[in-house]
């Protein structure tokens, strides 16, 4: 059974299909591709499988059960986070506080034994703290865990996504652009980061991105979006060689 | 020393603005409506005090539990009812406000049908007496409200700052989608913010009832307009700012009736606020939002 299906998957907003008959299927643990031009409706793919949007045709089926019709926040808990294109970090809170926030809501203790300091909330937040802190190390994010978020530098603030997307310790990772805005030295990095974290949580990841060396690099099979229709799907090689997929690049 | 007791007595008063300005500032902070039905939450208060005291003959520790609860429910209930459609459907914001209105004027008139328009007079409650040091002479009902405000605003600072759901409701008022996608249960938020707004608000109808004891109808029109100036004036959204907007209102108040003339307090009062936002147009403690173009 693949971790994530999709099949038939559409959408239709006042008349303009923005996605027609998009077939997907995520095996656990993979890394895969999601890429096509601007407008392909790629982000439209990841609000569909957030919950975001309700599929106006299709099926989503998420270990083996659908979740359409689910609400963000459920989708969230069985499994599926994710980053965003332009950063939405609660700008406010700290760092840590931004993974915290992400972790708690399968967290029990109420707001009794919070508000007189009783021994449970003191243990599952001291838990909790010290989970979040693990997390920033994955990025080397420690002694900036009780800065504003706002006051990360851009870099930093797009790791904070992905960390945050991880805290709800998601099957599923979906990364909108998370290269978007870094130089290529940090685009490396990046890629050496994503496979760390699938090795480290077992997790799936789905992602968008321009970038073609990371998405070649890092991605074991990919989808392309072209006007919201599936183009092609296969391996780097297959893609980097696919008739379709240079036309719908480059044009013509 | 008058012009402490006056600052007391300023105090006092702000303390019940200040724990309405609250439920103003939270529910702007989350879903940005301006509750405006929230000034008629004080007034249910009142009613569910004297109903419970005067009618049923209750005791006063258990009379002023009903309007804890009754304040709290019916919160909760205007958002189920009147607005939470509106904000699952992203409805413009003048809409939740019209609607807001709408509430308002529902509750005054059928307050009015249930317990006629006439004012009804509170039986005294707790605190009559004059405490007096030196040349201070305050009531002891002037100390109790500054006493319960302060404690009300610590508990909701840490309520908001230290548990799970005010670390929830921080970034809900943030970014309510964003925080949806990370598992907050938003419209759960959105209940409980209510509901915290409206227990604050019936602990400030409490004092209210106790310091001015009469209750009528229409009463929650001045003093939900009042806290919702105190809100706008420390800044609408901020919690802080709603204590401190409340606290400033009452002694302005207080000064104005004591050294300028009675007549004119809300003339004062309102000019005042008109210059400070002026100077600060997002208030005292609110932040300016900068907007990317």
């Amino acid at each position: 059974m693949a971790l994530l299906e999709t099949k038939d998957l559409g959408i239709v907003f006042g008349g303009l299909k923005a996605l027609d008959d998009v077939y997907l299927k995520i095996e656990e643990k993979e890394i895969i591709g999601l890429i096509g031009p601007n407008g392909a409706g790629k982000t439209t793919v990841f609000n569909l499988l957030t919950g975001v949007y309700t599929p106006t045709k299709g099926a989503i089926r998420f270990m083996g059960k659908s979740i359409i019709g689910k609400k963000p926040y459920q989708i969230n808990r069985i499994g599926i986070a994710r980053t965003f294109q332009n950063i939405r970090l609660f700008k406010a809170m700290t760092v840590l506080d931004n993974v915290k926030v992400a972790m708690q809501q399968h967290r029990r203790y109420n707001v009794v034994s919070a508000m007189f300091r009783l021994p449970p909330y003191w243990k599952e937040e001291r838990k909790m703290t010290e989970e979040a802190r693990e997390l920033l190390k994955i990025f080397d994010m420690e002694d900036v865990a009780e800065q504003q978020a706002s006051n990360l530098p851009y870099g930093q603030q797009r790791k904070l996504e992905i960390l945050r997307a991880l805290a709800a310790r998601p099957k599923l990772l979906l990364l909108d652009e998370p290269a978007a805005g870094m130089n290529p030295t940090e685009t490396h990095e990046l890629m050496e980061t994503i496979r760390r974290i699938r090795e480290m949580f077992g997790v799936a990841i789905l992602l968008i991105e321009h970038d073609m060396s990371l998405v070649m690099g890092v991605c074991e099979r990919i989808y392309v979006l072209d006007y919201g229709t599936l183009i092609a799907d296969g391996t780097p090689e297959e893609i980097r060689s696919n008739e379709k997929v240079i036309k719908a690049y480059l044009g013509g | 020393m008058d012009f402490i007791t006056q600052l007391l007595n300023g105090l006092g008063l702000g303390s019940i603005y200040a724990l309405i300005a609250l439920g103003y500032s939270m529910v702007y902070g989350i879903v940005q409506l301006i509750n405006f039905a929230h000034g008629d939450i004080i007034m249910v208060g009142g009613y569910a005090l004297y109903v419970m005291l005067v009618i049923a003959g209750m005791p006063l520790w258990l009379a002023v539990l009903a309007p804890i609860v009754v304040c709290g429910l019916a919160g909760v209930l205007i958002e189920r009812l009147a607005y939470q459609r509106l904000l699952t459907h992203n409805a413009e914001r003048i809409s939740l406000l019209i609607t807001a209105l709408g509430v308002s004027i529902f509750l005054q008139n059928l307050f009015m049908l249930l317990f006629k328009s006439d004012a009804k007079t509170m039986p005294p409650m707790f605190g009559s007496g004059v405490f007096e040091l030196g040349g201070l002479s305050v009531t002891y009902s002037t100390l109790i409200n500054i006493v319960v405000s302060v404690v009300m605003m610590i508990g909701l600072q840490m309520l908001v700052n230290r548990t799970k759901i005010g670390k929830a409701m921080q970034a809900t008022s943030e970014d309510a989608g964003a925080a949806k996608l990370m598992g907050i249960n938003t419209n759960k938020i959105i209940i409980i913010t209510f509901a915290v707004g409206s227990i604050l608000a019936a602990v400030g109808a409490v004092l209210y009832c106790n310091t001015y004891p009469q209750i009528k109808p229409t009463m929650g029109n001045l003093l939900g307009l009042k806290a919702f100036v105190a809100a706008v004036l420390g800044g609408i959204g901020s919690i802080p700012g709603a204590m401190l907007g409340g606290y400033l209102l009452g002694v302005l108040e207080q000064l104005t009736k004591a050294y300028i003339t009675t007549e004119v307090t809300d003339a004062v009062v309102f000019a005042i606020l008109i210059v400070v936002l002026l100077v600060r147009p997002a208030g005292l403690m609110g932040k300016n939002r900068k907007e990317k173009v």
